[in-house]
């Protein structure tokens, strides 16, 4: 019996088998694990005792952890926003002039991206040093989000810049002698022609700001009082301080669903743009 | 192919949860282990014992600390070839937050340094993976190398509930006191009582110095300052009942709220670093050596980095208590204590490992590499700071002046304190909310009021 080519074959599976063993393995089977240890009292050591939804029940009525998911909304503007924003500016910039050195720029800008983040908070530590804004109740938070923004803007610059360099020079002479100026030939070519990395820019970035954990452990180690807390560190005080390893699981099965929502919403958002 | 996809997500989900059980250990009987792994221990000819492998975990990871224990290893391993040390070595945080798993496993090591406290002795007794010391204790006469508090630190019910009393579990080599470092140059005539104190901070104020060299940023600093100035205000007996959460004990006390009301009245005048809160502890012992202001506020671990920063201008004393002659008192301890596995196969060998890094003879090892020992010795250290150091560890001995850290006292409760106190000297917090809000934490561990 012949085959139609490209109907799809049960071999196919074997194929991804090696791919799924390594996902299942490193990546869903801890997921369920932690997913079930959620639904425990466990102190890490002695028999856990079986909980239910208790500890999902107890995080909704922690006051302490709701300004923490709080500081993650605040941190998102700083590390999914600004950067966003900042990118799109210097790509915009840099489809309308020549830019001499373009890829010396390219690498400089996205130099932050590539140290290591315990690197990049204990330089930064000494920067603000002099300033005390890390150890003021009201500045610390910005602080510690602009840090962020210095590490990830790079990463969006880079990805618009791909992006700016496929839109056909067509449409930008086009859009000219319709007489745009900069700022409508911005809104009608460049942004429209960014959607998908803008999409996959915001995604990342997200990402990177709602599970930021060694930013703030490293600088402020979620001070002064809990001005920095954000879930992540909370996720570690509680699995290995204070031994309340149900209520680590249950803080990051919350946080892995924010993170999962928001990323799907980003993309539906985006698909749905490009088809109009 | 969709219908087949649908049951292969879930059998893929099942085999996954198959591998979930209840977690944690057994759940037999710990009074009954400890007992019966007492009277199981032996003081033995380690020699004669065959060839044993000692798995250690500990953190002297720092210069002196570093010293110390290699060569007290080595030493160890030259008087009996047939035993071999196995050492990991890991930072403190590294080894606090990974101990719990590693004992907990199957090859669990011999020897760990388990911190002192409910956060990780307190959860590892708990779980009965230490082994009772008694026994040993009375074999090797542990109880006369060290004050009576110190023991208690190191000591648990077998249940993990009481802490401060019970079974010992560990015993540690060194001491530490958080005290008064002062700089010669500035402070010719070290203060004689509490008031006096206060007025040299103001003195040095009025001189556009920097009082009280002080780096919050890493939080746990602030647990030293308030507790050095609760000293002048709390007898020990009133912390320490606090930190083992004895009947009746609370936060919320007159001593405690006036105590507060001082260093946040310190704060206030500016008698700290600026922006102390936003600086790191590093940098502000390094302004200090570097003649930033009269007086620091730290730990004798510091000793060795400011004795050779500063030479002989460097002084040490205890914070001054409040009419001359009344019994000091210092925030201090001991460091973290070794302390034998349950899973252990050679106990008898690793006791006399522990004695061997606690008797007299280490003492002098320990004086030798810029330690402070923990039991006493009559080596000589060097230095002038270093001698007042010395001197500072009798006088709290004999005068039983010791104080433990009060983030020993609940398993939250160094996130607890550290945050509060980073509140109350920013001006965020009164005194009172501070005193109310850290007992408010404190009875969320002990339920009683």
């Amino acid at each position: 019996m012949r085959r139609p080519p490209g109907e799809p074959r049960r071999v196919a599976y074997l194929y991804l088998l090696p791919g799924l063993a390594l996902f299942a393995a490193f990546v869903l089977a801890p997921l369920v694990h932690a997913a079930w240890l959620s639904l425990f009292e466990w102190d890490g050591v002695t028999p856990g005792r079986w909980a239910g939804l208790d500890n999902y029940e107890a995080l909704a009525q922690e006051p302490a952890l709701r300004r923490a998911f709080g500081h993650s909304a605040v941190l998102l503007i700083f590390y999914a926003g600004l950067p966003v924003a900042i990118g799109l500016l210097l790509a915009a910039a840099a489809s309308r002039a020549r830019v001499r050195g373009l890829a010396a720029w390219r690498t400089i800008l996205f130099l932050p991206q590539v140290i290591a983040l315990a690197v990049v908070a204990v330089t930064w530590r000494i920067v603000y040093q002099p300033t005390g804004w890390l150890g003021d109740f009201d500045l610390a938070l910005p602080a510690v989000g602009l840090v962020g923004t210095w590490v990830v803007y790079g990463l969006c610059f880079v990805l618009f810049m791909a992006g700016v360099q496929k839109i056909p020079q067509s449409l930008y002479d086009s859009a000219r002698v319709d007489g745009a100026g900069p700022l409508r030939e911005f809104f009608a070519v460049t942004l429209p022609a960014l959607r998908g990395e803008i999409a996959v820019a915001l995604t990342l970035t997200t990402i990177a700001a709602l599970r930021n954990f060694d930013l703030v452990y490293l600088t402020t180690a979620g001070g002064p009082g809990d001005a920095t807390t954000v879930p992540a560190l909370e996720v570690f005080q509680r699995a290995f301080r204070t031994g309340d390893v149900g209520g680590a699981a249950a803080i990051g099965m919350c946080l892995a669903a924010v993170i999962f929502a928001l990323s799907l919403g980003i993309n539906r958002v985006a698909d749905r743009a490009a088809r109009t | 192919m969709i219908a087949l996809r649908r049951p292969a997500v879930l059998l893929l989900l099942l085999v996954l949860l198959a591998g979930c059980g209840t977690p944690g250990g057994d759940s037999s009987d710990n009074a009954e282990n400890a007992e019966k792994a007492e009277k199981s221990s032996r003081k033995i000819d380690v020699s004669k014992a065959g060839d044993v492998t000692l798995t250690v975990w500990d953190q002297e990871v720092r210069g002196g600390q570093r010293r110390q224990i290699e060569q007290l290893n080595k030493a160890f391993q030259e008087r009996y070839p047939n035993v071999t040390i196995k050492r990991v070595a890991k930072s403190f945080t590294d080894l606090n937050t990974t101990l719990k798993l590693a004992v907990s496993g199957d090859k669990a090591p011999d020897v760990v340094q388990a911190n002192q406290g409910r956060p990780v002795m307190g959860a590892l007794v708990k779980g009965g993976l230490l082994r009772p010391l008694d026994a040993y204790a009375t074999a090797y006469g542990w109880a006369d190398r060290y004050p009576r508090v110190l023991l208690d630190l190191n000591r648990f019910s077998t249940d993990g509930a009481t802490f401060g009393a019970g079974k010992l579990f560990g015993i540690s080599q060194m001491g530490e006191i958080v005290g008064v470092f002062y700089n010669r140059a500035k402070v010719p005539e070290p203060p004689a009582t509490f008031a006096d104190f206060e007025r040299s901070l103001a003195a040095a104020k009025g001189r556009g110095e920097v009082p009280i060299s002080f780096g919050n940023l890493d939080k746990w600093p602030g647990i030293h300052e308030f507790q050095s100035v609760q000293n002048a205000y709390a007898a020990p007996a009133q912390v320490r009942d606090f930190v083992f959460a004895r009947e009746g004990a609370s936060f919320d006390t007159p001593e405690n709220r006036e105590a507060a009301g001082k260093i946040a009245e310190w704060a206030k005048a500016g008698y700290f670093t600026k922006n102390f809160n936003g600086v790191g502890y590093d940098p502000a012992w390094q302004q200090f050596s570097k003649g930033a202001g009269p007086f620091l506020i730290a730990g004798t671990w510091l000793l060795r980095d400011l004795s050779d920063a500063m030479g002989d201008r460097l002084g040490f004393m205890l914070m001054p208590p409040p009419a001359a002659g009344d019994p000091v008192e210092a925030l201090g301890g001991e460091s973290l204590p070794f302390a034998i596995t349950e899973k252990s196969a050679n106990p008898d060998v690793a006791a006399a490992y522990i004695d061997f890094l606690t008797n007299a003879d280490a003492a002098r090892v320990l004086v030798e590499t810029g330690n402070l020992p923990a039991m006493p010795t009559t080596a000589k250290p060097q230095g002038t700071a270093a001698e007042e150091v010395f001197q500072a560890w009798r006088t709290l001995g004999e005068g039983d002046g010791l104080v433990p850290y009060l983030d020993y006292a609940t398993p939250s409760f160094y996130d607890d304190i550290t945050a509060a106190v980073q509140r109350l000297l920013a001006g965020r917090q009164p005194a009172d909310d501070f005193t109310q809000g850290l007992q408010g934490d404190y009875e969320k561990f002990t339920g009683s009021s």
